[in-house]
């Protein structure tokens, strides 16, 4: 066993303990934390096979982007102190065996299948094989997904805008009537 | 780099990742919780696409780049979730799912 190897099994329960006790721990802005180190220890993985560009973005909009904004949310919607709700004990138990059972016929089809490699002289995936890819409308080439995932990107930019900006009174307005009286008290 | 490791163990990796990622989607009652489970979920698919590119196609950059897209899909989704997630705890002071029950008819 080398030192490789021995990486990846440290990352390998790295991610599986912080994974557990980001879904069980009862202070959420601790499992935010442990999350954070789910992605990063991810990230590390992608280093080790290679896939440098792809652990990078990982780092970046993962554990840099998408954490903070947790951490943020959590933050602006409950205490520090607060503890999480959980549900019933039964429903818990019932959601690990269900897991349990899903876990294992999964793991039992891995292990029966028989996977073959092609024995194609394989690219190695550096940053300019990626960045020809990305923009390329040849074969192998991924224009179309780059251009969709930008057009997304935008709608979820505005929709988050729009979405989270806060509403005026209609009242100030007065075109329109405020027929139903609970949505005045609400807002 | 880690040829040495076999395909199984990554994939038993990021299987028991998926799984864990569904308990917690199935036990948690906050908002925020559950949007973190499905992004262990989403993390445990992205090391089964860059796994299977690795090991099984390496003439292509297909899981590679499909890993990618599935990063830029999960920020945008937290930034809408958190967006809405936000405009509900204004709108009735709580993110526990069990309080959220206004859109029943």
């Amino acid at each position: 066993m080398t030192l490789n190897d021995i990486m990846f099994y440290l990352f390998a329960g790295s991610i599986l303990t912080f994974s557990l006790l980001t879904v069980i721990s009862r202070r959420i802005l601790r499992s935010a934390v442990y999350l954070l180190f789910v992605l990063v220890s991810t990230a590390g993985i992608y280093f080790m096979l290679n896939y440098n560009f792809l652990a990078a973005v990982q780092l970046t909009v993962y554990a840099g982007g998408i954490i903070v904004l947790i951490i943020f949310s959590i933050l602006l919607t409950s205490h520090v102190s607060e503890k999480a709700v959980v549900a019933p004990v039964r429903q818990q138990i019932f959601s690990a065996l269900a897991v349990a059972a899903g876990a294992v016929l999964t793991i039992l089809t891995i292990t029966k299948f028989a996977f073959t490699p092609t024995a194609s002289p394989a690219i190695e995936a550096n940053v300019t094989n990626v960045g020809r890819a990305l923009v390329s409308y040849n074969r192998d080439g991924f224009a179309l997904p780059f251009e969709v995932i930008s057009i997304l990107l935008l709608a979820a930019m505005v929709g988050a805008i729009v979405l989270a900006k806060k509403e005026k009174h209609l009242e100030i307005s007065g075109d329109q009537p405020n027929t139903n009286p609970d949505n005045s008290t609400k807002s | 780099m880690i040829d040495n490791v076999p395909l199984n163990a990554f994939l038993i990796l990021s299987t028991l990742m998926f799984f864990i990622g569904i308990y917690g989607f199935l036990t948690r009652r906050n908002l925020i919780t559950m949007l973190m489970s499905i992004e262990l979920i989403l993390n445990s698919v992205n090391i089964n696409f860059v796994v299977f590119n690795k090991f099984l196609y390496p003439n292509h950059l297909h899981g590679h780049f499909f890993s990618l897209i599935v990063i830029a899909v999960a920020a945008s989704e937290a930034a809408v979730a958190i967006a809405i997630i936000i405009n509900i705890y204004r709108n009735f002071k709580s993110i526990d799912v069990d309080n959220l029950d206004q859109m029943k008819l």
